[in-house]
């Protein structure tokens, strides 16, 4: 059970998931090599700096409701169930504030840092970037994390095993992707 | 165990206080001043790989290596730091060699570290040389592994700091380890990695 595996059950239990993690990474290198993006970094001062930033922060908001997920299920505070629990609906609307206050705090400091070095930033344009991407990746990350957890507690699967590669995953493909989608929506209205 | 708000119970402290753990309140205050402060710190890791923009462009395996040794080293450390606090909360957690659990920890971590480094070296090469650097295998797996297996020894050693200290501290490990322990090797990842390669390269 939880906490009493050995190196080989944590090894053969994390291993495919890092794998296919590590598939995406490469996946979501190739996107941030695109064309694409590199015409939107060329033509957004401080997508580059705010890029690791942006990335990282995903991992820390739902790598960590994720941890909290599997600490409560490891210690029956919360059932591997979709219901209105009130600690469940807590963790998640936390986790929410938390990405979209940090995303948007990220654009700030992306703008300072811009203003200091003595180049030119537009700080709506971080800001809008930021706002969208942030929540895209939001209402993604909440709901794909909730159900892996939840399904693979119930088939067995200890869910501190497989929630780091999860999120590191899905965060920096679709971290990146939603970046693009910023970049056009406010594009567009700019 | 009530699961519906804390009002009405006031004479079962120990509800009271798992249920305090659980308030949003407790959770955004906890993180938002962590969040914000590694932001900064990764902004600063923003601008170091700016700088060597030039190096990462002429070899393009190594511009695919940053970030997947980053994103690998980040999942090694949330599964240590995941297991450890789970451990913590059931009781079986000991800072010390002969515990068998933390063995298993440890363990693991450089056998998937071992595993996945060596993949990732090939994968880059092989992108690498379909986006025309002239890398050879031997020196992008070198990188890759040395580079690899230092970031889980700092992985291992940060991870039970984070949970240690954390825990004195009195916060939540759940809440502060992750963010910390990722972002740490965020930073350490790109530095590493570029003290390997001006070495290997």
């Amino acid at each position: 059970m939880p906490g009493h595996d050995t190196a080989r059950d944590v090894y053969r239990q994390a291993l495919p998931v890092i794998l296919v993690s590590l598939v995406a990474g490469l996946f979501s290198g190739t996107i941030l090599g695109s064309e694409t993006m590199r015409a939107g970094i060329s033509e957004v001062p401080g997508l580059l700096l705010l890029l690791p930033a942006f990335l990282a922060t995903r991992g820390g908001v739902y790598g960590s409701l994720g941890a909290r997920l599997s600490t409560g299920l490891h210690q029956g505070l919360i059932e591997p169930r979709f219901q209105l629990d009130s600690r469940l609906t807590n963790a998640i609307l936390a986790s929410f504030i938390n990405g979209m206050t940090v995303s948007v705090f990220i654009a700030v400091i992306t703008f300072l840092w811009l203003r200091l070095f003595g180049n030119a930033g537009n700080l709506l344009e971080l800001v809008g970037i930021m706002v969208v991407a942030g929540f895209l990746s939001a209402v993604l990350m909440i709901s794909v994390l909730i159900a892996v957890i939840f399904v693979g507690y119930r088939r067995g699967l200890d869910p501190d095993n497989v929630i780091g590669p999860v999120v590191t995953t899905l965060g920096d493909v679709f971290g990146i992707s939603f970046l693009l989608v910023g970049i056009y929506v406010v594009g567009a209205i700019v | 165990m009530s699961s519906s708000g804390s009002g009405g119970d006031r004479g079962r402290n120990p509800d009271r206080e798992y249920v305090d753990e659980w308030s949003v309140r407790r959770i955004v205050r906890t993180m938002i001043p962590l969040l914000a402060a590694l932001s900064v710190l990764q902004l600063v890791s923003g601008a170091v790989l700016e700088t060597y923009q030039e190096t990462l462009v002429s070899n393009p395996a190594l511009l695919v290596l940053v970030p997947v040794q980053i994103g690998t080293a980040g999942n090694l450390a949330s599964i240590t730091c995941s297991r450890l606090t789970t451990q913590l909360y059931l009781g079986t957690y000991e800072l010390h060699p002969s515990n068998p659990d933390l063995r298993a920890n440890v363990g693991a971590v450089f056998a998937l570290a071992g595993t996945v480094f060596g993949a990732v070296g090939v994968a880059a090469w092989g992108i690498g040389v379909a986006l025309g650097g002239t890398l050879g295998l031997g020196r992008v797996l070198l990188v890759s592994l040395v580079s690899g297996m230092l970031l889980a020894v700092l992985v291992v050693v940060a991870s039970v700091a984070a949970v240690e200290v954390s825990y004195r501290v009195g916060l939540n490990p759940d809440d502060t380890t992750i963010p910390v322990v990722t972002n740490l090797c965020d930073v350490a990842g790109v530095l590493i990695l570029f003290a390997v390669v001006s070495v290997i390269v």
